[in-house]
């Protein structure tokens, strides 16, 4: 079933914007909603075209009016976030409430076929305990108690919940990996552009990354297509952090874990980096994800490796090494050059 | 249009679009020239230089474990190798038995109270195998709770002993190692060395009846004198979350000299495969087949210890 009216939450960030825009360009689709607490940035604004843009809260029932009175057949959820700025508890409010006034509307509608989550990798926890890489089917050994991780387990609870009430809604829950990009704003990406990137002193995590064009590209498949399940979403391959702060051009500071959340307090306070306590055990272990399902079943292939995704985010971003690879290759070259003049 | 900045963003393709690069500063530094033929001395330093510079930049590559093979190979078990060659002077035998290419799981008596056994078997695959094969090995959890030696694990290409990730190494071919006695075979005490202990539930033959591939039993002579353990401190123990902790008769009586291992002279046999491919895969969920399978490598690796120790004359000079 081609979608004809579609809802999408958390038009004001990048994923929810850009999905908004690329689905206003396809004249099939009859209308486009957008729904945010705040009006998307302008230059987001004018990529969306035709899309509306509904200032609504989703923790409002209202939107359940919303949903009604468009008679919207296709809802994206792409609102739940690690928020970086603003306060954990309003955070949570927004992922969790959010999220259930959201299905509530949805579960009222009659006209409401297809339902998207963008759900994370972060449900899967990260403990020693666990494989080298996660399947779907796979639950986590130890969530912390509070925090993003725990926001997307309950959101997901919720929507599985929804899932059995309304098993005529076709459902998709999108894991996604980290996203990385040259223009989007995460917690990973304000992490990676510090010039001393903090590490845990004596771990080094494999780190899997996901392109935002990739993101992009899986979201509006699953908006388009029947694709109900639950799917991991990463790109191929991994990079360890260590490797990535090279890549980067950044220098690590790596750090006692005891130093690590007073140290994360005081960058939070000041709005530089997100240390919560899932971010720490993600940078104490990593996490890595299987994505044999996304390829086989939803029928998609990441086309940018965490390696590429992770270049082009910081060519894009223009960060610029402590040291430039150029001077480098100078360096072994002239070491070489005197070797040779001297034996 | 909403992803006119993405959709010219194209990931370089092998061939077709030549990439121009905007920022030449930021692009990758090209290679420099291969060296001209000159002195060894020369070549070798050439050699350090280009690996040093992939290691600043990070221009390497690692699997989806995290396995690392150019700092495994060039790093991590170079050190290892006069403990090899010179302390414990490994003999290892039956490496014919270890295919080239292909998934197989190999299974190896523990011993020693720190893993040097599996840390010589990987070198003993390595260097002694015309293939030069990786032995990806499946250690506990408590491996990757420690900084420093969790990564370094990780990094060496081994990974946690459960069952989705020996499958996943076995299906794509690697060659895995697995130690199925645990800490009751590596910190068990010295006055029952050389006697088997119960090899877990049998995960390990489950997962190579799932995948197919032949179980190579190894049996390892010489581990058990390393570290006598003749006490167990279990209050220290708990305290530092470690699943005993060893008194020998010289540690921790002479401190950090008493962890200096003794010289035992070292077997390492690898034995006949036993296959697993003839019966049909849910033969995994038979905990009968599962039973007998797991007796009969039990019982080959406890023969091949007791041949193996009735010719040796001396602990140490071998």
């Amino acid at each position: 079933m081609a979608p004809r009216i579609v809802l999408v939450t958390g038009v004001s960030r990048f994923l929810g914007g850009h999905l908004a825009a690329r689905l206003a360009a396809d004249p099939a689709i009859d209308r486009v909603l957008g729904v945010d607490t705040v009006p998307p940035p302008p230059d987001l604004a004018r990529r969306m075209g035709r899309a509306e843009f509904v200032r609504a809260d989703i923790r409002n029932p209202l939107i359940a009016k919303v949903v009604a009175r468009a008679e919207v057949d296709t809802v994206v959820h792409a609102s739940v976030t690690a928020n970086p700025d603003g306060a954990r508890s309003a955070t949570k409010e927004m992922n969790v409430i959010g999220t259930m006034q959201l299905l509530a509307a949805c579960q009222k509608s009659t006209r409401v076929r297809r339902l998207v989550v963008k759900s994370t990798a972060a449900v899967y926890g990260s403990s020693p305990r666990d494989p080298a890489l996660f399947t779907e089917d796979m639950t986590p050994h130890e969530l912390p108690p509070s925090g993003y991780a725990r926001d997307a387990a309950e959101v997901e609870d919720y929507v599985r919940a929804f899932g059995r009430r309304r098993e005529d809604v076709l459902v998709t829950t999108l894991r996604f990996a980290d996203v990385v990009g040259p223009r989007i704003d995460t917690v990973l990406t304000r992490y990676f552009a510090l010039p001393l990137v903090p590490t845990v002193l004596g771990h080094d995590p494999r780190v899997q990354l996901l392109h935002s064009e990739d993101a992009l590209a899986v979201l509006e498949r699953a908006a388009r297509h029947d694709l109900p399940g639950v799917f991991n979403v990463a790109g191929d391959g991994v990079l360890t952090l260590s490797q990535a702060i090279r890549r980067a051009g950044r220098a690590p500071l790596p750090l006692p874990s005891a130093a690590i959340d007073p140290i994360g307090r005081l960058a939070r306070g000041a709005r530089l980096a997100d240390f919560s306590p899932e971010r720490l055990r993600l940078l104490n272990l990593g996490r890595v994800l299987d994505t044999t399902r996304l390829r086989e079943e939803f029928g998609f292939a990441p086309r940018w490796t965490t390696r590429r995704a992770f270049d082009d985010f910081v060519t894009g971003r223009g960060l610029r090494p402590l040291v430039g690879p150029r001077r480098i290759a100078a360096v072994e070259r002239g070491i070489r050059d005197v070797v040779a003049r001297w034996s | 249009m909403s992803s006119r900045g993405g959709a010219d963003r194209e990931p370089e393709s092998e061939e077709g679009a030549r990439v121009i690069p905007l920022r030449p500063e930021l692009a990758a530094a090209p290679e420099p020239a291969p060296p001209e033929p000159g002195t060894e001395l020369e070549r070798r330093l050439a050699d350090v230089l280009a690996f040093l510079r992939r290691r600043i930049t990070g221009d390497y590559e690692i699997d989806e474990f995290g396995f690392d093979q150019e700092l495994t190979d060039s790093v991590l078990l170079p050190p290892l190798r006069p403990l090899y060659e010179k302390w414990f002077r490994v003999e290892a035998v039956g490496l014919h038995h270890v295919p080239s290419e292909g998934g197989a799981l190999v299974v190896a008596n523990h011993s020693g109270t720190l893993p040097l056994d599996a840390l010589m078997t990987t070198l003993a695959v390595h260097d002694e195998h015309p293939a030069r094969r990786h032995l990806r090995m499946l250690a506990a959890d408590l491996v990757f709770r420690l900084p420093v030696i969790g990564p370094l694990a990780r990094k060496a290409g081994h990974t946690l002993a459960c069952h989705p990730d020996a499958e996943r190494l076995l299906r794509s071919g690697e060659l895995v190692g697995v130690w199925p006695e645990g800490y009751k075979g590596i910190g068990k005490p010295f006055r029952d060395r050389y006697k088997l202990q119960r090899f877990g539930r049998g995960g390990f033959v489950s997962a190579a009846l799932r995948t197919g591939v032949p179980i190579i039993p190894c049996s390892i002579v010489g581990a058990e004198e390393i570290y006598p353990k003749i006490g167990d401190i279990r209050p220290l123990a708990r305290l530092l979350g470690l699943p005993y902790f060893p008194v020998t008769p010289l540690f921790p009586l002479l401190g950090p000299l008493g962890a200096v291992p003794l010289p035992s002279k070292w077997y390492i046999e690898f034995g006949e495969p036993i296959p697993t491919s003839g019966h049909d895969p849910g033969g995994a969920d038979d905990p009968m087949l599962v039973f007998n399978l797991t007796d009969q490598v039990r019982e080959t690796i406890q023969q091949t210890l007791y041949r193996l120790l009735s010719q040796r004359t001396n602990v140490f000079l071998g």
